[in-house]
């Protein structure tokens, strides 16, 4: 267990430390002069170099990239060249939007696509199992700008136009303030996140959980004359969480895609949204801690759900 | 398909008549409505796009033209769709139908180039990592564990951010960041390809790795290629379009279905323009169902789940134990 | 009153291809106490049958009725049927592996069956399963209620089901091929703990296996079934001494018995039928010896005989009357005495180095130091239990494993110090047929270039002649040689393996490694395969090195056998020398636990009484 614990942690390491190198490279490489960038077009000469100094700009690459790594392990991420707040405040600031979309749309998506899913499989072939497929298909599908779009248009948009307000046309109430208002404002963001990521869950759910039926160990349970419900809900899912559990790993970065799209459309000021903004605005420090942030929440999830996976499965331990 | 002539072999009458894997999954597509649907849909989409330029000429706009005087109303807002305009303009007052056209271009142009790359890509190291095992697999395994460990979004944003948007730019990440979910599964059927007995007797014959490479592992992996390259291309496509909506994909003039909908979405103009997010929508929308369905549809008819499954009655568990499966 | 009676069960199984006949008008009784046989080979419906009956098909359709004290199954209701299930009816499946839910522990899977049936408190649904445990043999019951299943052998994984199927004593068990996954020493104590089970609890047993020997020595009546039809039944030893029904006589004629030798078995010609389409006549008629116009057009008739023995049939079996002469195969003296080795193999060693979990190095010693030789034109047995090293063994002989220590010379070349170009060129005079039929052709070939791949590997001859050799072979192997072009998949099992042997003789190799060739086909479809076997090596003078764990089958077609045990050969010696005089203890072992089906008496004590029509649902359609 110890060593297996170890053999994940250094992967994660690994993977933060590439990620890094990446990132870092991808900027000293890069068109463009940092010092200008802060310091604007109508810059001295003079200034530029001072700003270099500052910065460390002129030293080689490698100590750079030492220096930046060292600062990193400490909490240090640099400043932010438009507005010269530290990256670590700025980021830590926005991170309260961010996580309450991941963790409610987390809930969301699992209440949504494992019911599906299971009851997709458990009437396999009939009419219940094709409303499942179909949900399946769509939820798949649909881009997840589309149906933030489609969803404020037809859920904010037209009860305004019509006199009552349904949802709130976006933004975000913090959960210590007023949380039932924290909750009204990120539910069409939760339901959008959630629907895609549903219908994967739906698709794995049902696929998992048939094949398991099919198991011989579903017939021995069913030899016992056990009651169907503790069949399929006790054995059978036991078996398919594994499965599932799994999933959740390899969709966390995927999920952190949709994150930026969906801060993007409901107008959240969250992580992802920032990131987009710093790309526009050329804010490398920013880009360089968020793409850092990102990767540490994945290796950490990754190491929890390996966690849970072994916590799951006898066989492994 | 083998080296044997077949010349003769039209005239034998077979006592069985049983049909061919290949008349047997036509017969079932045939029999899927839903699947040939989604087949007619994606083709009239293709000459929907390869012929983009008649929509020019029909319509009499361009697609990259602001007819200002025709295409917006007097207080400066995009007209809805009529008989001049037949899906209305856009914020800019062009024409959204011809725009759709050429934006279709980019969408399948991406999908499929992309799906192809990284499909080989996959392909080839999945079943390297697959067939040989031992530390070839442990090296490309990590290397796919990395892949997906990574934020991709994310990191495309940082690349778009230094080498600023472009076609080939995201055509090149989306296959970096994609050529793994095929990677996966390939490998994992190779591995499960590479421990049959017809790979044994191959080996046993004196074949070279290639050879069994070519003539055995890749033959049985035709249908998770076929189906798995198909699932991937509406993900390319959303992939691109998402790209676009944040302004990181196509370069703005150009149309395209994502940029379509990120124009629409800026400073919210289709709360009052149904149709700048209707139309680009739902034209992504179908089309990525309509290539899931297809996949879907490949899957049921190449392999079907109700296909028998070998029973192993009386066989016996004789591998000893060569290599206990290490903790995962 | 019998415990269980069906009546008329019929069983289809709708299917994408149509529907499936699975059973047709099945009827059987089965007295309390008495632990009845269900025969057949794979495909009879044998276990699709008493699945169905149980109510574990959700999928099939059936009809008539089962009676289980009285009350007809097929009609009560599912919850009344979940009721029966486990508490008056258990079950026993084949593979203990797979039916034990890989995520629970033992014990609680056991004591599930408690709480799903009666109001126990948990402390003591424990002690009566830690009880269970004890009686059906496992040693620490009680820390051994907390393991996993992978945590135990197979034989212990059997006894575990057992402990289940038994911990509410019900008055039915149903075993489903037992122990048709287990090593044969594993398999008689198996045996033996049911029969011990059934007899200190009065339990009545229902026993389904492919497995006649098994049957003759603990059945006390024996049905037999083929293509989902109910062919025979009748009393265990009558129906053992002479079979009423030709299709029993023909299982029983190609099993490779107790004291036959060398003889050529009497295969069943053809191979099973598809039940999609059911027959005018008689379902076995197609391969039937004694068939004649009538069974091909008629259903045969019921034919009820004193003995209380009934058969399907419009005759009664007889064996021929020209009893074909034994030809016995006494290889030329020459070879025997003949001191050319084909394999010389001495001190092999083979050790796997595996890490585990904490990063401690084990070493799995699968070969223990090898003496073995191969003579020009024997066929040397190797024999011994899943885990012995036997194939491991085979793949250090045929130069796919390199051994740690020792050394293989083929024909006098030692392999180890060959050059790349030489040990490609021995490939050529080794060659393998593997086990699985189904496994060992590449599906997406056609037949035609699998035969000929050793010919394209080593680049002989031009198409046109490998065409030629190809046909050549498919004739040589009973195949049809116009079938050169289709694929693997639409081939039977049989048909398979003969392909596989065809690829082997192709380049008429010094050496033929047959691993577990017949062991995955049904006894009919082995007898055909074995014959073949020793019918090619009389005509080309070929040498086999013939791997199994049969004993039966080793014996019937090897000169030598040698046995072998966690990695070591504990003995070698001439097939009739060991079974005379088997001088290791393990070889005692493996021989006490085989069991044969009796020889045919061939002496009809019984007499026909009365013969009625037997109409099926299908046949009135």
């Amino acid at each position: 267990m110890i060593a297996f614990l170890t053999r994940r942690l250094s992967f994660g390491v690994l993977v933060l430390f590439t990620l890094s190198a990446f990132v870092f490279l991808l900027f000293y490489v890069a068109p463009g002069d940092p010092a200008r960038m802060i310091a604007g077009e109508k810059a001295t000469a003079q200034q530029l170099a001072q700003i270099r100094e500052n910065l460390g700009l002129d030293r080689p690459i490698l100590v750079q990239y030492a220096s930046f790594l060292g600062d990193a392990l400490r909490g240090d991420l640099g400043f932010s060249y438009r507005n010269q707040q530290p990256v670590v405040d700025l980021i830590v600031r926005r991170i309260p939007v961010t996580v309450s979309l991941v963790l409610g749309g987390v809930v969301v998506w699992l209440a949504i696509g494992i019911p599906i899913g299971i009851m997709s499989a458990r009437f396999a072939g009939g009419l219940r199992d094709r409303l499942g497929q179909v949900f399946i298909l769509i939820g798949l599908s649909f881009p997840t700008f589309v149906l933030g779009m489609l969803a404020l248009y037809t859920l904010y948009f037209l009860p305004r136009k019509n006199g009552f307000v349904l949802f709130p046309p976006g933004g975000y109430a913090p959960l210590l303030d007023d949380p039932l208002k924290w909750a009204w404002h990120l539910t069409l963001p939760w339901l959008t996140l959630a629907l895609v990521t549903a219908a994967i869950y739906a698709r794995l759910t049902r696929g998992q959980l048939l094949s398991v039926l099919g198991e011989d160990y579903i017939r021995t349970a069913r030899a016992k004359g056990l009651s169907e419900r503790c069949v399929v809900y006790k054995h059978g899912m036991r078996a398919t969480l594994t499965a599932l559990v799994t999933q959740l790993g390899a969709d966390i970065a995927v999920m952190l895609g949709g994150v930026i799209v969906i801060e993007q459309v409901y107008g959240l000021q969250g992580v992802g949204s920032m990131a987009v903004q710093a790309v526009r605005n050329q804010d490398r420090p920013i880009i360089i801690g968020v793409v850092l942030l990102g990767g540490l929440f994945i290796v950490i999830s990754n190491i929890l759900v390996d966690l849970l996976y072994a916590a799951l499965d006898p066989r492994t331990r | 398909m083998s080296n044997a002539p077949s010349s003769t072999s039209s005239s034998d009458a077979p006592e069985i008549v049983q049909r061919g894997a290949f008349a047997l999954t036509m017969r079932r597509l045939l029999r899927d409505p839903a699947t040939l649907i989604s087949f007619a849909f994606i083709v009239l989409l293709s000459l929907f796009a390869i012929f983009a330029p008649l929509t020019e000429i029909w319509t009499g706009h361009s697609a990259i033209e602001q007819y200002r005087e025709t295409g917006m109303t007097p207080m400066g807002l995009p007209v809805g769709p009529n008989g001049s305009f037949l899906m209305g303009t856009d914020q800019l007052g062009r024409d959204v139908f011809v725009r759709l056209a050429y934006g279709a271009r980019i969408s399948l142009a991406v999908g499929v180039l992309a799906s192809l790359a990284a499909a080989t890509i996959g392909v080839t190291i999945g079943m390297c990592a697959g067939f040989f095992g031992g530390w070839v697999d442990t090296v490309l395994g990590r290397i796919m564990d990395l892949v997906m460990s990574v934020p991709f979004l994310l990191c495309a944003l940082a690349l778009v951010s230094v080498f600023g948007p472009s076609l080939s730019l995201s055509v090149s990440v989306i296959v970096f960041f994609s050529w793994t979910t095929i990677g996966r599964v390939i490998r994992a059927e190779s591995a499960s390809i590479a421990k049959r007995e017809f790979i044994q007797a191959s080996r046993s014959m004196g074949a070279s790795n290639l050879s069994i490479l070519i003539r055995d592992v890749l033959p049985n992996l035709a249908v998770p290629i076929i189906v798995y390259t198909t699932m991937m291309i509406p993900s390319s496509i959303v992939f691109e379009a998402t790209l676009s909506f944040l302004g990181l994909g196509i370069v703005p003039p150009t149309p395209s279905w994502g940029g379509m909908l990120a124009d629409a979405g800026a400073n919210s103009i289709y709360l009052v323009a149904w149709w700048l997010v209707v139309f680009p929508g739902f034209a992504l929308l179908f089309t990525t169902l309509a290539f899931n369905i297809l996949g879907d549809g490949l899957r049921d008819a190449l392999d079907p789940k109700g296909r028998k499954i070998v029973r192993r009655r009386k066989s016996r568990k004789n591998r000893t134990t060569t290599r206990k499966e290490t903790a995962q | 009153m019998p415990l269980i009676e069906a009546r008329n069960v019929t069983i289809r199984i709708p299917t994408e291809d149509g529907g499936i006949h699975a059973a047709n008008s099945v009827s059987f009784s089965v007295e309390e106490g008495e632990l009845f046989g269900i025969a057949g080979e794979s495909g009879s419906g044998k276990s699709v049958l008493m699945q169905a009956i149980a109510g574990l098909l959700p999928g099939a359709e059936i009809e008539g009725e089962v009676l289980f004290n009285g009350r007809d199954m097929l009609t009560m209701s599912e919850a009344e049927r979940r009721a029966l299930r486990g508490a008056q009816i258990g079950m026993i499946f084949q593979d203990p592996l797979s039916s034990l839910h890989p995520f629970y522990t033992i014990g609680s899977q056991i004591a599930e069956m408690i709480h799903a049936h009666e109001k126990v408190d948990k402390a003591e649904a424990r002690r009566r399963v830690v009880e269970m445990l004890e009686r059906v043999g496992i040693a620490e019951a009680d820390k051994r209620y907390d393991a996993y299943p992978h945590e135990f052998s197979g034989g212990m994984r059997q006894r575990v089901m057992i402990a289940m199927a038994l911990i509410l004593r019900p008055p039915l068990i149903i075993a489903d091929e037992p122990t048709t996954a287990l090593d044969v020493t594993v398999q008689a104590q198996i045996v033996e703990l049911l029969d011990e089970m059934r007899r200190s609890f009065g339990t009545t047993v229902i026993m389904i296996t492919h497995d006649l020997g098994l049957l003759s020595s603990v059945a006390d009546h024996v049905m037999v079934m083929y293509a989902g039809t109910r062919l025979e039944i009748g009393a265990t030893e009558a129906l053992f001494a002479m079979p009423a029904h030709p299709y029993t006589l023909g299982l029983l004629r190609s099993s490779p018995a107790a004291d036959s030798n060398g003889s050529p078995l009497i295969p069943i010609a053809g191979k099973p039928p598809s039940l999609l389409a059911r027959p005018r006549g008689c379902v076995f008629a197609p391969r039937c010896a004694q068939a004649s116009d009538l069974c091909h057009t008629t259903p045969p008739p019921l034919r009820r005989y004193s003995d209380a023995t009934e058969a399907l049939c419009h005759f009664t079996a007889s064996l021929p009357e020209d009893e074909p002469v034994t030809e016995q195969t006494t290889p030329p003296a020459a070879s025997r005495t003949s001191a050319r080795y084909v394999v010389e193999a001495s001190g092999l060693s083979l050790t796997y180095r595996s890490k585990k979990g904490f990063g401690r190095a084990v070493e799995n010693h699968v070969l223990k130091g090898v003496d073995l030789t191969v003579r020009k034109g024997e066929t040397l047995g190797l024999v011994g239990e899943s885990g012995c090293g036997k194939s491991t063994l085979a793949r250090v002989l045929a130069g796919l494993a390199v051994p740690t220590d020792g050394e293989v010379k083929i024909q006098g070349e030692p392999i180890a110090s060959l050059t790349a170009a030489r040990w490609r060129e021995m490939r050529r005079r080794v060659q393998m047929v593997f086990q699985d039929p189904f496994g060992s052709l590449n599906p997406r070939r056609r037949v035609g270039a699998i035969i000929s791949d050793p010919m394209r590997i080593h680049n002989i001859g031009t198409a046109a002649s490998r065409k030629a050799r190809v046909q050549e072979l498919m004739e040589t192997v009973g195949l049809n040689p116009e079938h050169f072009n289709r694929f693997p998949s639409e081939f039977s099992g049989g048909q398979r393996q003969r392909i596989g042997i065809a690829r082997a003789l192709a380049l008429e190799p010094a050496l033929i490694i047959l691993d577990e060739p017949v062991s995955a086909l049904d006894v009919s479809i082995q007898a055909q395969i074995l014959n073949l076997l020793q019918a090619l090596q009389r005509d080309l003078g070929l040498t086999y090195l013939f791997i199994s764990h049969d004993l039966s089958v080793v014996r019937h077609i090897c000169d030598r056998i040698a046995v072998m045990d966690k990695g070591q050969i504990v003995e070698s010696s001439t097939s009739e020398q060991l079974f005379r005089a088997p001088a290791h203890p393990f070889t005692r072992e493996l021989l006490g636990a085989t069991h044969h089906p009796p020889a045919l008496t061939g002496v009809d004590t019984r007499h026909l009484i009365s013969e009625t029509p037997f109409m099926t649902q299908e046949a009135q359609a």
